[in-house]
């Protein structure tokens, strides 16, 4: 159970570190950056926790799709690099970081209230519940209609998409 | 392991989210940080469908993932079409719905 402990842990310090890289760099492209460190570790959490199948597609969508999107988005903006970035934020970062440790401190406080001490049991049912067999079975047995409206909602915002971003 | 340690990383993460939408004035970096929010969420997700030995938590897992990926495509298209208008990606330029 050790070996857990220390890819948690190592990955964790990753995440965190990242994540405030994500906010605090000064450079958008480097930020881009620090956030596919923070979606690599997540997928690599969820594999920890055995869901085999929600890592990969966190791979593949995330890292794949919406960091080459937010890359696009980065130069079709023009966004400041280098020491320009004083323009990246602005001038509410106290209040922010108030806000921000309150939510921090009050949601550790009610998980350590709550769950404190409660293990996760692994087993070879987690494994199996990872797999995309379980997860497709389940997903069409039980959600046709989530996933059919999913795909409705998609459209939609392929369409608003093209719709919003054409030049005339 | 604990359940904890999982949900107490997505809270941190969670909030350092929370910290990068109030602060950062450049529209493509306030959705990266809304990025960072569900992400931490879909941890949560994960750690709760492990932790009960219940599918569905990985199925939610995916439906935020399909959501966020159509959240960041209209995003990114709203503040190409900010940048446009303004000339500049910045959100506190955005104060012509001001009365």
């Amino acid at each position: 159970m050790w070996e857990q402990q220390v890819v948690f842990w190592l990955l964790a310090l990753a995440m965190g570190g990242a994540a405030i890289g994500v906010v605090r760099s000064n450079d958008v492209v480097h930020s881009v950056l620090f956030l596919i460190v923070v979606l690599a570790g997540a997928a690599a959490q969820y594999i920890l926790l055995a869901a085999e199948f929600v890592a990969w597609v966190q791979v593949l969508i995330y890292i794949g799709a919406v960091v080459v999107l937010f890359l696009f988005g980065v130069m079709l903006t023009r966004a400041p690099m280098g020491d320009d970035g004083a323009r990246l934020n602005n001038d509410q970062r106290g209040a922010a970081a108030v806000v921000a440790l309150l939510i921090f401190g009050v949601l550790t406080a009610l998980l350590v209230d709550a769950f404190g001490g409660q293990e996760i049991r692994f087993g070879a049912d987690l494994v199996a519940q990872g797999r995309p067999q379980a997860i497709g079975s389940d997903l069409f047995r039980n959600f046709v209609v989530p996933f059919e409206v999913l795909s409705m909602l998609l459209l939609a915002a392929l369409v608003g998409a093209v719709v919003l971003a054409r030049k005339d | 392991m604990e359940l904890n340690q999982f949900l107490i990383l997505s809270a941190f993460i969670f909030a350092v989210g929370v910290y990068g939408v109030l602060a950062r004035r450049n529209g493509v970096l306030v959705l990266m940080s809304v990025e960072l929010m569900l992400n931490a969420v879909n941890i949560n997700l994960i750690a709760f469908s492990a932790f009960n030995h219940n599918i569905r938590g990985n199925i939610f897992a995916l439906f935020i993932t399909a959501i966020a990926a159509a959240e960041v495509g209209v995003g990114l298209a709203i503040v190409l079409l900010i940048y446009r208008n303004l000339r500049s990606p910045d959100l506190d330029r955005v104060e012509q719905l001001k009365g």
